[in-house]
């Protein structure tokens, strides 16, 4: 009986193995490991040797003009996406939500960011945006139609360049988040509409007080994915600055950690690992306060 | 009488604010389709212009009189662009081929087989859903070019033949099969692996279809990963492809043979989700995560 239970118990990790495997070596060793590069000083990839133990990356780190940079460079992407992508999103939501006629071409349409290929798309908007010898490009026409100057924003002035940049992430997260405030604003339990609409209230009140509250988790689950998306800006920019980044200004914390690692300013796993412990010290606190914000304002 | 006048400007009145209002719905709408659907039209349409025509062209022009398909001659001649799809069709392939049998064999034994540990095995799975890729990639970099294994499709493939959301989504499946089946099944003698693979897989089809789409978008999309351990150009995914021949492809002005790529590019995806459209927008809603 006993012999029994221990073949079943052995049965039952055999069918666990090989997940246990691949997830102890690309996941659960690498986790110990990057703790551990972040505080060995002077590691050397090549004799794979270093002089000792302490802060010395975090402070190499925090002091580099480049990371800086990188983290003006992806708050200011965060505080404006994260707020305009799901205020537009609630916007087009609540107007799909509205319509029959025409919702699932709409919806079709609204989709289509998400499947395609950053890198290739990046390519698209940096040639509508970009002035070269030839053609200022489609939207410095437009501009110009509207009597203004061309600008150049793939390597003009900083606030073109991240308007760009703004817009084009803006642009990738939209679809996930207009797909599921319209499924949430559609699980709606119909019988509140009815109720208000035999009391006469409002379109206006009616959202404020019965579709908001109601779909207020949904929205801030968004929030909080969008934030952490954000934060881990990374393969956008490349698409629309090239990879580069230091030299465009326009590099995000993420880009810095694997210029770090790779590349022509590459080979120092250290400082690599210390900045991405950094960013993630950020994403989580930021994530803890948004927490404590929804327990009062969020109704489940 | 007056009332009944009354009524009636009140209900025409009524109208034509929920007509005024439906029409800012749609125009607003409208507006963003196109936001969306131009950046396509812009790729699909500078792909058929030819490079003198487009270069000629100050002012771009919305439509072209004249379209040629030499741009997709060239992108497949003049750089390696067949290589580069070739490879990031094994890469997806093979990854999400791989995928689908590590996480079936785990979600099996955690939805069907009981053996001791399980609950704690299952908690320490869920706690590492929350690790970040960026923390583990630093590593995994250093392993995989310790190992000798850049440049290599084992390289490449490797660290995301595992997903524990996917393993999650496809346990709750699984535990909506009726255990009887699975008595009757063992009553028949039926081996547990067999009852795997002949009743319960089936059973969970659409949901194996789901896991799938979304790996294969993660796939054809990914680049960092692809980027930090290929340098020979002989590995380099679609993404990577793109980037090299946006640095040093057809020489930096010929754009139209650039869009032609990135057509070529983007067509698979598209078409792909025009074709499951119900299964890759169910599956998102369930458990993507972009943006």
């Amino acid at each position: 009986m006993i012999k029994k239970i221990k073949g079943s118990s052995l049965k039952g990790w055999l069918y666990l193995l090989p997940a246990i495997l691949f997830l102890g070596c690309f996941m659960v060793y690498p986790l110990i490991d990057v703790f551990v590069y972040s505080f060995e000083e002077g590691y050397n990839s090549a004799s794979q040797t270093y002089f000792g133990v302490g802060l010395y990356n975090y402070s190499y780190v925090l002091h580099d003009p480049y990371f800086l940079q990188a983290v003006k460079n992806t708050f200011i992407l965060v505080i404006i996406t994260v707020p305009l992508s799901t205020g537009i999103a609630l916007l087009i939501s609540v107007g799909l939500s509205s319509i029959k006629f025409l919702r699932n071409l709409f919806q079709t349409i609204y989709f289509l960011p998400y499947v395609t290929n950053t890198l290739a798309v990046g390519l698209v908007f940096m040639i509508l945006f970009k002035k070269t010898p030839y053609s200022d490009g489609l939207v410095n026409m437009l501009i110009n139609l509207f009597g203004g100057d061309s600008i150049d924003f793939i390597e003009g002035p900083y606030p073109a360049k991240m308007f760009v940049l703004c817009f084009y992430t803006v642009w990738v997260v939209l679809p996930f988040k207009i797909l599921i405030l319209t499924s949430a604003i559609s699980s709606v339990n119909q019988d509140y509409y009815n109720a208000a609409k035999v009391d006469g209230t409002s379109k206006l009140r009616t959202f404020m007080r019965i579709t908001l509250p109601m779909i207020s988790p949904m929205l801030f689950y968004l929030v909080i994915t969008g934030f952490i998306g954000a934060f881990k800006a990374y393969s956008d920019v490349v698409a629309l600055f090239g990879t580069d980044l230091n030299a465009a200004e326009m590099n995000t914390i993420v880009g810095y950690v694997y210029d770090m690692l790779y590349g022509d300013s590459g080979g120092y796993p250290s400082y690599a690992s210390a900045a991405a412990i950094i960013l993630f010290a950020i994403v989580l606190t930021i994530t803890c306060i948004e927490l404590m914000i929804s327990k009062k304002n969020v109704h489940y | 009488m007056n009332d009944r006048l009354d009524y009636k400007k009140i209900e025409a009145s009524a109208k034509t604010r929920k007509s005024l209002l439906s029409t800012v719905t749609y125009i607003l709408l409208a507006v963003w389709a196109v936001i969306v659907i131009f950046p396509f039209y812009w790729m699909l349409l500078t792909s058929v212009k030819s490079y003198s025509a487009y270069s000629s062209e100050a002012v771009p022009a919305f439509f072209t009189l004249s379209p040629t398909l030499q741009n997709y001659v060239d992108a497949f001649t003049s750089v390696p662009l067949g290589r580069y799809f070739l490879n990031t069709v094994v890469f997806t392939a093979a990854t999400t081929a791989i995928m689908l049998v590590v996480i079936t064999l785990a979600a099996f034994a955690f939805a069907r087989l009981e053996f001791a540990g399980k609950n704690i095995a299952f908690i320490f799975f869920l706690s590492l859903m929350m690790i970040p890729t960026e923390l583990v990639t630093i590593t995994n970099f250093v392993t995989v070019t310790n190992l000798n294994l850049r440049n290599t499709f084992t390289g490449l493939i490797l660290p995301s033949v595992t997903s524990i959301f996917y393993i999650y989504l496809l346990k709750e499946n699984f535990e909506q099969i009726p255990d009887s089946l699975y008595y009757a099944a063992k009553v028949d003698g039926t081996s547990d692996l067999k009852y795997l693979l002949k009743v319960m897989l089936p059973i969970s089809k659409p949901t194996i279809i789901t896991i799938t789409i979304l790996k294969v978008i993660e796939c054809w999309n990914s680049y960092v990963w692809p980027r930090l351990i290929t340098d020979d150009e002989n590995y380099f995914l679609v993404s990577n492809g793109i980037q090299e021949i946006r640095e040093n492809g057809f020489g930096r002005e010929n754009i139209p043979a650039m869009m032609a790529a990135v057509v070529v590019i983007s067509a698979p995806l598209i078409i792909l989700f025009l074709i499951f459209r119900r299964q890759v927008m169910e599956g998102v809603s369930r458990g993507g995560t972009k943006g």
